[in-house]
């Protein structure tokens, strides 16, 4: 019966992509002074599952990768062997192949770098190969556990020996040998008649297997000779029965890949008459099974796997100790308590409720007009729709939050490889992590936080010596900080090292032909970064300093809705705050009249609004009007003549001005007059239309028409220029 | 009626194939995760055939089968050993634990089906 494996396929990607991600998470967190020996379990027994699950189905290049990963890694959690930065380090990248392994499979057969696996391969055999014992064990009396990839020669030994009572006991020479290197027991072995024939892989020379067997055997009852295939790693049995009776002679073909430690048939009949105990069967057994019992469990041509050293004392210690694995529990619970929703379903839910209250809105505005004690009935009702909508719209849009855990669980991977890179010790600290966002805002956030961390580290954080020269700590810390405030999520990147330059800043502005002085406040200067191709770098790195960063994730942030700050102390660090709406959708915005027409400005832009005293707006030749609010001039948008329309209030002092700020600039938005305060819906314009300057989106307000979503930041660039 | 099997394994993929190919040929499939789940499940049912993985979390294969030799029902109950090591000493261990055999990861479908067959009938 062949059965299509493929069915299973899917299930074994995302298993080995969790495996796979728990693995990782895992070593980052190791302490290499210590480690948790529960953790190294778990890293086993995650590298032990991807291989079983490889082999099984097929994808033997990651087998082969996760076995040599597995071999150190089983040394490690038997703690044989001592832990050292070079090994994580290896296991990240063993952990990087596998992954790349993985998604060549998942995607029907990409390229895979075969040269990065080989050097993984061949990094972990050394590391296993030069790995200092761990204190505690005496390793002494262990076989060589080195992968099979190992420098070690493999012999052939033959030995014969007598049958009679004086003669050694063939269990104490395989112990023998087994302090020296790895047995196998080989094809051609005759337990009966007293020939023993091994494979025995050592880094011992011959001359030393020769001196160690003469102990027990004559000289010339000894051959030994160099096997041509490296440690017997075949499993070419793929069984066997703990009863010796199915051991006969001819045992040697048996590739089964199977065995039983009672008779099969004898199963069978125990279990019908319920005997008691009577498994490994013996007494049944003819003359050679106890010869060959003597050798402990093994018959001569049984499998030839690799022979584990297995100190029970510290694995009944580990058995049971550990009482949670998330992985493990996550991925099975998670078909009890979480469905998996295509994104365009929840979508499509998300516009069909915002249409709702869109349409709740208007109802709400016409019930306005009613009679209030005639229809009393209705306006009961209309309250208590307007309360369920507004709930059901808080839980649709809940749908589509997310932990800010997605994004940050990825930095501890990059600062630890970056900064090994840039030779500085840095620590990333992250607060928050449960903070909730609109998923759409997740994958958006990812690539500028990226930025701002390497931003941190490459610019940011000094060298230890100069840290330690600052009085500082010769290790830095960056902050990543997730919070709410108000209806908005707040991100902040931190860290504890150089601060901006002023002075460098300035000068490097100066060279580019910027209007820049030093009147200049400190936070107009720090702005001075976000302009396109800024760079104070002295050395343009692959990480940084080409200058193509700032100013792409400021314009990113911003068209998420958001904002970007940054605050600095020289010498003592800096911090960048982005400030992003909730959720894409929904808007607070203060509802402008110009004309016949509305328009939303978003609340998060608006500082104050006021109508001016006449004597308090002036005509400046060349540059237009402004008008003078504290002690400032604030330049003068008329928000008609922006959009070319004849407006009802022609004069400022007649009208409102709107003061709004975006990137430290402020300016002062004349209109005809407020509306009002109103939560909108966020609707696209350009799917629906096209792209159009200067707004952001629509929205359709109470009364059925369509107001426009002014897009505050590009009017204020606008007006600079 | 039908034998039940219970097959241990924290691999979801490695589950899904066992149960498959074992109620293709027409067993029930009882599926645990780990080893304490599958001594629960073991428990809870009429187990005629338990097939154990070594490595899991929370309870390990080794454990689980001394553990099902404490009870009284599961004294004689077939419990084989799905491990990746073939080595002496794993089988050593599974026999002081009282498996009856053991079979090597990886196994094509129809070897599984060869050796459930041989104690099951």
């Amino acid at each position: 019966m062949s059965i299509d494996m493929s069915q299973f396929y899917q299930v074994f990607f995302d298993e080995t992509a969790e495996h796979l991600a728990a693995m990782e998470s895992l070593l980052l967190g190791l302490d290499i002074e210590s480690p948790d020996l529960d953790d190294l379990n778990a890293i086993f027994r995650a590298a032990h599952s991807i291989k079983g699950g490889s082999g099984t189905f097929g994808f033997t290049d990651m087998t082969a990768v996760t076995h040599v990963l597995e071999t150190l890694l089983d040394r490690l959690r038997k703690v044989e062997l001592q832990i050292t930065d070079e090994m994580v380090d290896t296991f990240l990248q063993a952990g990087d192949v596998l992954k790349a392994q993985l998604d060549g499979h998942q995607s029907g057969g990409a390229e895979v770098d075969q040269q990065a696996v080989d050097e993984v391969c061949a990094k972990l055999e050394r590391l296993a190969r030069d790995a200092a014992p761990a204190g505690t064990v005496a390793a002494s009396a262990a076989p060589d556990q080195a992968s099979p990839h190992s420098a070690e020669q493999v012999y052939e030994v033959r030995v014969e020996y007598a049958q009679d009572a004086a003669s050694t006991d063939p269990q104490t020479l395989l112990d023998a040998l087994g302090a020296l290197g790895r047995v196998e027991m080989a094809a051609g072995a005759d337990a009966a008649a007293g020939k023993l024939v091994m494979k025995f892989a050592t880094a011992a020379g011959e001359d030393e297997i020769r001196d160690t067997l003469a102990f027990f055997v004559q000289p010339e009852q000894v051959s030994i000779a160099p096997a041509n295939n490296a440690a017997a790693q075949t499993e070419d049995v793929g069984y066997g029965f703990f009863d010796d009776v199915v051991v006969p002679q001819a045992a040697a073909a048996e590739d089964d890949g199977y065995g039983f430690f009672v008779e099969p048939d004898a199963i069978k009949s125990q279990v019908e008459d319920a005997q008691g105990y009577g498994f490994f069967e013996e007494a049944a057994s003819p003359q050679p099974a106890e010869v060959v019992t003597n050798i402990e469990i093994e018959s001569p041509a049984r499998s030839n796997g690799r022979r584990t050293v297995d100190d029970p004392t510290v694995t009944a210690a580990k058995v049971g100790r550990r009482d949670h694995d998330k992985v493990a529990v996550a991925a099975s619970s998670a078909d009890a308590s979480s469905i998996r929703v295509s994104i365009e379903k929840v979508d499509q839910l998300i516009n069909l409720v915002g249409e709702l209250v869109i349409t709740q809105a208007m109802l709400a505005q016409t019930a306005s007009g009613v009679d209030p004690v005639l229809y009393e009935t209705l306006l009961n009702g209309m309250a208590q729709l307007d309360r369920n909508t507004r709930d059901l719209q808080e839980s649709v849009m809940s749908i589509r939050m997310m932990p800010i855990s997605f994004v940050f669980s990825r930095f501890p991977r990059v600062v630890r490889d970056l900064a090994g890179k840039l030779g500085k010790q840095v620590e990333l600290k992250t607060i928050g992590e449960g903070t909730e966002l609109d998923k759409g805002l997740i994958e958006k956030i990812a690539d500028p936080l990226t930025h701002l961390v390497r931003n941190s580290l490459d610019h940011g954080i000094e060298l230890p010596e100069k840290r330690l020269a600052a009085g500082k700590d010769a290790k830095g810390t960056i902050t990543l900080r997730a919070s709410h405030q108000g209806g908005n999520i707040v991100i902040e990147v931190g860290d504890d090292g150089a601060g901006l330059n002023r002075e460098k800043i300035l000068s490097k502005a100066l060279e580019r032909g910027l209007a820049v002085g030093d009147h200049m406040s400190d936070q107009e200067v720090w702005q001075l970064i976000f302009a396109p191709g800024f760079s104070t770098a002295d050395v343009v790195t692959d990480v940084s300093g080409r200058g193509v960063g700032m100013d792409v994730v400021k314009r990113n942030i911003e068209g998420m809705g958001g904002r970007v700050e940054i605050a600095s102390e020289t010498g003592y660090g800096s911090k960048i705050t982005i400030r992003l709406p909730l959720t894409l959708a929904i808007l607070d915005g203060m509802s402008v009249a110009v004309g016949e027409e509305i328009f939303i400005l978003p609340l998060t832009y608006i500082v104050e609004s006021f109508q001016p005293p006449q004597e308090d707006v002036k005509t400046v030749s060349g540059q237009g009007r402004v008008v003078h609010v504290r002690g400032e001039y604030l330049p003068l948008v008329a928000l008609h003549e922006a959009f070319n329309m004849t407006p009802k209030v022609a004069e400022p002092h007649r009208g409102i001005l709107v003061i709004l700020e975006s990137d430290g600039s402020k300016v002062a938005l004349f209109v005809d007059g407020l509306v009002g305060q109103h939560q909108v819906v966020i609707k696209s314009l350009e799917s629906n239309f096209r792209r159009v300057p200067a707004v952001s989106g629509a929205t359709i307000m109470g009364d059925g028409k369509v107001a426009l979503i002014l897009d505050v930041a590009a009017l204020v660039r606008l007006n600079r220029h | 009626m039908a034998k039940t099997i219970l097959a241990v394994d924290d691999s979801a993929s490695i589950r899904q194939m066992v149960a498959f190919t074992l109620k293709g040929a027409g067993y029930d499939v009882v599926e645990a995760a780990d080893g304490q789940d599958g001594l629960d499940k073991a428990k809870s049912k009429s187990i005629n055939l338990v097939l154990t993985d070594q490595n899991m979390p929370k309870m390990d294969g080794l454990t689980l089968i001394k553990s099902l030799r404490a009870l009284p029902q599961y004294k004689t109950v077939p419990i084989l050993m799905l491990t990746t090591e073939a080595g002496d000493d794993m089988k050593a261990q599974g026999k002081a634990a009282g498996a009856t055999g053991w079979l090597v990861k990886p196994f094509d479908p129809q070897k599984l089906l060869d050796v459930v067959k041989k104690v099951l009938g």
